[in-house]
């Protein structure tokens, strides 16, 4: 790899086709998404046949858009220098988790490029990916730090102890937060996806009305939505005079309050400079605002990190892929996706 | 031909409990269909099910990574539907891979896969009972290779340890 350390990043593994630039896994020099959202919203969510029609369909726009904002042409060469060396140093895809006919379909590209190109291939967990996403907008943050990734498919507290170097301190044992947001708001008869709806109903609701359950979990880290999902369905089914915002504001504190909660406990615990939020609840604007004051009165720093980097992206897979290439090296060519691929700590 | 077996539960457990008893009735190859509304405890069941063919990892929602796969014997992928509306997505699935290669699927909101599977599964239809924590089970044999089984259905419908769950078992 050439000093200036340049990775083609591919996302594919769910919702978004999605390609980057990144340098030393710190600076994003282009980063495409091309949204799904608007096709998923007509069907109420994710469409497994759709979604991976649409990954075939965009992939190549995407990387040729993410190179060209790196200054680079198709064939990955320089616009002012077409018969130069390839511009790129590594080529990194997400291998898992996901579904397996949209992740081939980046893994596979991803593959095709570094062979073409004669760089290394990276495979690289997704979740791996979140935790260096709120981190790429704050490089000069101090090690080791907290970071909660909530999202549709996943909720996890992870130590970030040095770049590449992390610990899973905790997971939800049944359902993931967002899941939590999508599946009551879909009880509700909100839009989809359920999370942004919530958020913005729950401005107009009174959050103390109900006091919905907090889980406690044997893992003092660990998380539980199931029984709060189940609780919201039940206080609706004997009150069905409550109006739908006093519910989404009920629902919202309860799972922001456990979410701030053990987050503020894990940082404690390893002695964190700060904390980090990642994943696609990050977005909600309550969590911002606890998650921020929270850790102020602590006197530590937190990282709420911009829309763009809540959601799915591949500057986070191309950092990742920079911190692991640097790490462990370059993934075989003949390694395949993983689809149930978790996330069990670095070391 | 169909076979019927029915019960209700008071806790999560009991819920548990059931899905415990579904296990040693399952072989490679087998459908089981939940059915149900949000809450009523199909992940639950399936938390039992899981558990008691030999599942350590605790088993989470597939609802958003729509499948689960579990190295227990035989192997259970554990899939939701919730997020799906056309059939051709649940084709698309491959669930057929893991049915011809031994395993057992177990499918949340699996009245969307009736059409594929209907005809030969198992299918369990969850509901609320009259409190909050009370849950209705209905477990229904379909198909020939499920009807051979029906005798195991009285022994699931008793799973539910303490519960006044009528278990009748017949020929419907």
């Amino acid at each position: 790899m050439t000093d200036r350390g340049r990775v083609l990043g591919i996302e594919t593994s769910c919702d978004e086709t999605a390609a980057a630039v990144v340098e030393r896994g710190r600076t994003v020099v282009s980063s495409i998404v091309s949204s799904q959202v608007d096709l998923h919203a007509r069907y109420g969510g994710v469409v497994p046949e759709l979604a991976g029609r649409a990954h075939i369909e965009l992939t190549l726009p995407v990387v040729t858009d993410a190179l060209a904002g790196a200054g680079l042409d198709r064939r990955g060469r320089s616009f002012t220098d077409p018969d130069g060396p390839i511009g790129i140093d590594a080529v990194a895809a997400t291998i898992g988790p996901g579904l397996i006919g949209a992740l081939l379909v980046g893994v596979s590209t991803a593959k095709a490029l570094a062979l073409a190109w004669d760089v290394p291939f990276v495979g690289v967990n997704h979740l791996e990916g979140h935790l260096y996403a709120a981190m790429l907008e704050a490089p000069e943050a101090e090690l080791p730090v907290v970071v909660l990734l909530a999202s549709g498919g996943h909720t996890l507290l992870v130590a970030l102890d040095a770049p590449g170097s992390y610990r899973v301190l905790g997971a939800t044992v049944d359902d993931a937060a967002g899941e939590a947001f999508d599946k009551v708001a879909r009880y509700l008869g909100l839009g989809y996806p359920g999370g942004p709806e919530i958020d913005r109903l729950a401005v107009s609701g009174d959050a103390a009305l109900i006091r919905f359950p907090r889980a406690s979990t044997a893992g003092v880290f660990d998380f539980s939505f199931s029984g709060l999902k189940t609780a919201v369905v039940s206080y609706v089914r004997a009150h069905p005079e409550v109006t739908n915002a006093d519910v989404a504001a009920s629902f919202q504190e309860a799972v922001v309050d456990v979410l701030v909660a053990r987050t503020v406990a894990a940082a404690e615990e390893i002695g964190a400079r700060g904390a980090c939020l990642a994943g696609g609840v990050a977005a909600n604007s309550l969590l911002r605002a606890r998650f921020a004051e929270s850790f102020a009165a602590r006197g530590l720093v937190s990282y709420l990190p911009s829309h763009a980097m809540c959601t799915d992206n591949a500057a986070m897979i191309a950092a990742a892929g920079y911190f692991q290439l640097q790490r462990s090296g370059p993934t075989p060519l003949d390694a395949g996706a993983v689809p149930d691929l978790q996330l069990r700590g670095s070391k | 031909m169909e076979s019927q077996a029915t019960a209700s539960t008071a806790t999560p457990a009991q819920t548990r409990a059931i899905g415990a008893g579904i296990a040693p009735l399952l072989g490679a190859g087998d459908v089981v269909l939940l059915v149900g509304p949000l809450g009523a405890g199909k992940t639950t069941l399936v938390q039992g099910l899981v558990a008691a063919l030999g599942g350590r990892e605790p088993v989470t929602s597939p609802t958003f990574t729509l499948a689960h796969r579990y190295p227990t014997s035989p192997p259970v992928t554990h899939v939701d539907l919730w997020r799906l509306g056309h059939l051709q997505e649940v084709v698309d699935l491959a669930l057929e891979e893991e049915l011809d290669g031994g395993g057992v699927v177990i499918v949340e909101w699996g009245e969307a896969a009736e059409p594929l599977y209907g005809a030969d599964a198992l299918v369990v239809r969850l509901g609320w009972g009259r409190t909050d924590d009370e849950r209705t089970i209905a477990v229904e044999a379909r198909g020939a290779s499920w009807i051979s089984r029906a005798a195991g259905l009285s022994a699931v419908a008793g799973a539910g340890a303490g519960t006044p769950g009528e278990a009748a078992v017949g020929e419907g």
